[in-house]
């Protein structure tokens, strides 16, 4: 009899999903060497993670953010708002390139929706950024120096009252609900619906339908992306998401400007509120895995960076959590890819600890050969590939670092080739170089 | 010159730095000798940064305490009394980036450091740059970027400098995020900061001081 998911352990949870990501539901493959090259990639993949076989040769994965609509003659905000052109661009990318796995086209977002909520946490195309350019996050303290407390004891609650009404304007009324634990016993159950009846109220209601509507539009779009792909030969790399706990603090409830200031002024809220997060993250990254059937969680990583703290904040402040999460997803048979933005040289010693086998960590100016020296003995690594290189080096010069990193992060496996960060507007000849060089030189004996 | 508050702010602590101000200001400690032990702590606070003991939130936290005793002592400083700058620096973030806050840390560590700062702020248009240098005669500018899209607004900025014949009386430097020697060239720039203090060093070395 089969076992059930709860009496798995970690490593029968991952080969779990791996399973279920090598047979794909509901996927039929255009020929027999779309589905050979389907299950071909996985394995290199899986075997470059798991550290136990030597894979056919080193995959290579570009972490693409809106390249394929810049390749493809699109702007950011087609992308954005024409669902059929990103499904054409993204598709025409993964067809041109063929990478060992593509990403799914979710990067553009659907834009529509953020115009029906009034989305004020980014500039987007036509909304504060140009038709041609990417859209961009605007740093502010969505959650104040002082309403620590007001999180850590009911985080849905200040989502909902609080942080949502400000980050989407039209959500504002929201403001005015009481808190759903309030609605106890018949006597006090009227009073606490009163706030729904009011006109400001249903109005912020019918938007969010109107947004869930949009998504699902989106979606749909999304998930028949990846089913094509996957019928041509090609998985997609993510199986879903998460932050680390102190960049989710960071990046948009405090801002890194207040994050700084708090690790100074109240750092033991800090790290109560890091405790709050830490298993929302946990069940997001194993949720959408376990729906996705593919044990990948993208993790980007920002401001524990080389710089953005001490080695001792690191390790107070940074770690502890994001190991928490690490941990978390391992256990539940997730590899968490953590996609570390800026440098990580001082961070290696801290990291490098983690069961072997179980997670990436893709790298973007941090010192490979160091790299694989601490962390590649546990770990996978990837990443590397200067952007300022492939957006403006030259072929020979792609070809010539590429070579370099296979020599020694890509030594004896355990290595994915990509970009050091995120790929917008690169010349497409220099990633064309990247992926062709890393299948051609890149093979184990 | 040395003294307490040149030791509490540079190891930033906030209240005892403040209350000291305070208690000083109260005994009729002149303004002007504190406003330069605020001025030499930064200093210190610049080499903790250099030398890898400090860090960005390090910075940060100096920028907020000393902006708190500025206020403090600006109401007992007569006008006129500030001390000469060394220089003028124009710094932005470049058009299509709306990135601030590493250009924020430049233009506070040159500000420290005796430079008068022209900060244009974010998603700068180029001409802006170009009216700027002919309005003030400044000598040196600082492009700032964080977002790939970024290399080609600098390449622009620069073109668009020379081509308004103002190239040979600027010096440019670019920084952010993903900038490196390869940028630079690509740019035209004439060199590259990993870090404020970089910027600091540069601008000292074409401006002097």
């Amino acid at each position: 009899m089969e076992k059930k998911w709860e009496e798995m352990s970690a490593d029968e949870k991952q080969e779990e999903l791996f399973q279920r990501w090598l047979s794909p539901e509901g996927v039929e493959f255009v020929s027999p060497e779309a589905e050979k090259s389907y299950k071909d990639r996985i394995t290199r993949i899986k075997d470059a993670i798991q550290l136990k076989k030597l894979p056919d040769r080193v995959p290579v994965i570009p972490n693409v953010g809106f390249f394929p609509a810049f390749y493809a003659g699109i702007t950011p905000q087609e992308a954005m708002y024409d669902y059929d052109n990103l499904n054409t661009a993204w598709k025409k990318y993964a067809l041109d390139f063929q990478p060992d796995a593509h990403i799914g086209c979710f990067v553009p977002g659907p834009g529509r929706l953020f115009e029906i909520l009034d989305y004020k946490l980014y500039a987007w195309p036509g909304h504060g950024a140009s038709p041609y350019h990417t859209y961009q996050c605007l740093e502010g303290e969505y959650m104040k120096a002082d309403e620590y407390d007001s999180f850590i004891l009911d985080p849905t609650g200040f989502f909902e009252r609080t942080y949502l009404p400000r980050i989407f304007h039209t959500l504002e009324p929201l403001k005015m609900l009481a808190p759903l634990p309030n609605i106890i016993e018949l006597p006090f159950t009227g009073g606490n619906l009163v706030p729904y009846g009011l006109p400001e109220v249903q109005t912020a209601i019918k938007a969010l339908m109107e947004a869930g509507s949009e998504a699902l539009k989106w979606v749909e779009v999304l998930v028949a992306h990846d089913k094509e792909m996957a019928a041509a030969g090609y998985p997609n790399f993510f199986g879903g998401a998460a932050k680390a706990p102190f960049d989710y603090l960071a990046d948009t409830l405090r801002g890194t400007r207040g994050m700084m200031l708090d690790l100074y002024r109240q750092p033991d809220k800090i790290i109560k509120a890091l405790d709050v997060i830490t298993p929302f993250m946990v069940g997001m990254g194993v949720s959408m895995a376990k729906m996705n059937g593919n044990p990948v969680v993208f993790i980007p990583l920002h401001k524990g960076a080389d710089g953005f703290m001490s080695d001792q904040q690191f390790k107070t402040f940074y770690w502890p959590s994001f190991r928490k999460l690490l941990m978390g997803l391992i256990d539940e048979g997730c590899i968490p890819y953590s996609f570390v933005e800026g440098g990580y040289n001082s961070r290696l010693e801290v990291i490098k600890d983690l069961p072997k086998g179980k997670a990436i960590w893709s790298f973007d100016l941090t010192d490979m050969k160091r790299a694989k020296e601490i962390v590649g003995d546990a770990s996978c690594i990837s990443g590397n590939i200067p952007i300022t290189l492939l957006n403006v080096g030259t072929e020979a010069e792609v070809r010539d670092y590429a070579k370099k990193l296979i020599d020694t992060a890509g030594r004896d496996g355990g290595y994915i080739m990509n970009s050091g960060a995120v790929i917008d507007e690169a010349k497409p000849e220099n990633v064309k170089a990247m992926i062709d060089f890393t299948k051609e030189y890149g093979m184990y004996k | 010159m040395s003294g307490k508050l040149v030791t509490l702010l540079s190891d930033l602590k906030e209240p005892e730095a403040l209350a000291f101000v305070e208690k000083a200001l109260g005994e009729g400690v002149d303004p002007l000798d504190l406003l330069g032990q605020a001025r030499e702590a930064m200093k210190i606070v610049g080499q903790r940064f250099a030398s890898s003991e400090y860090f960005i939130p390090d910075l940060v936290f100096s920028g907020v305490i000393l902006k708190r005793i500025v206020e403090m002592l600006e109401p007992h400083i007569k006008k006129g009394q500030e001390a000469e700058r060394l220089g003028k620096v124009i710094i932005g973030t470049v058009a299509g980036d709306i990135h601030d806050i590493g250009k924020d840390l430049v233009v506070f560590m040159l500000d420290v450091n005796g430079f008068e700062v022209l900060d244009l702020g974010i998603d700068v248009p180029i001409q802006k740059f170009v009216d700027t240098i002919k309005e003030t005669g400044a000598t040196v500018v600082g492009l700032s970027g964080f977002l790939t899209l970024s290399f080609q607004s600098m390449k622009d900025t620069v073109d668009t400098i020379e081509k308004a014949g103002l190239r040979n009386t600027v010096k440019i430097m670019i920084g952010g995020g993903q900038i490196d020697e390869q940028v630079r060239g690509f740019t035209g720039a004439d060199a590259y900061g990993k870090d404020a203090m970089a910027a600091v060093q540069l601008a000292k070395g074409w401006i002097g001081g």
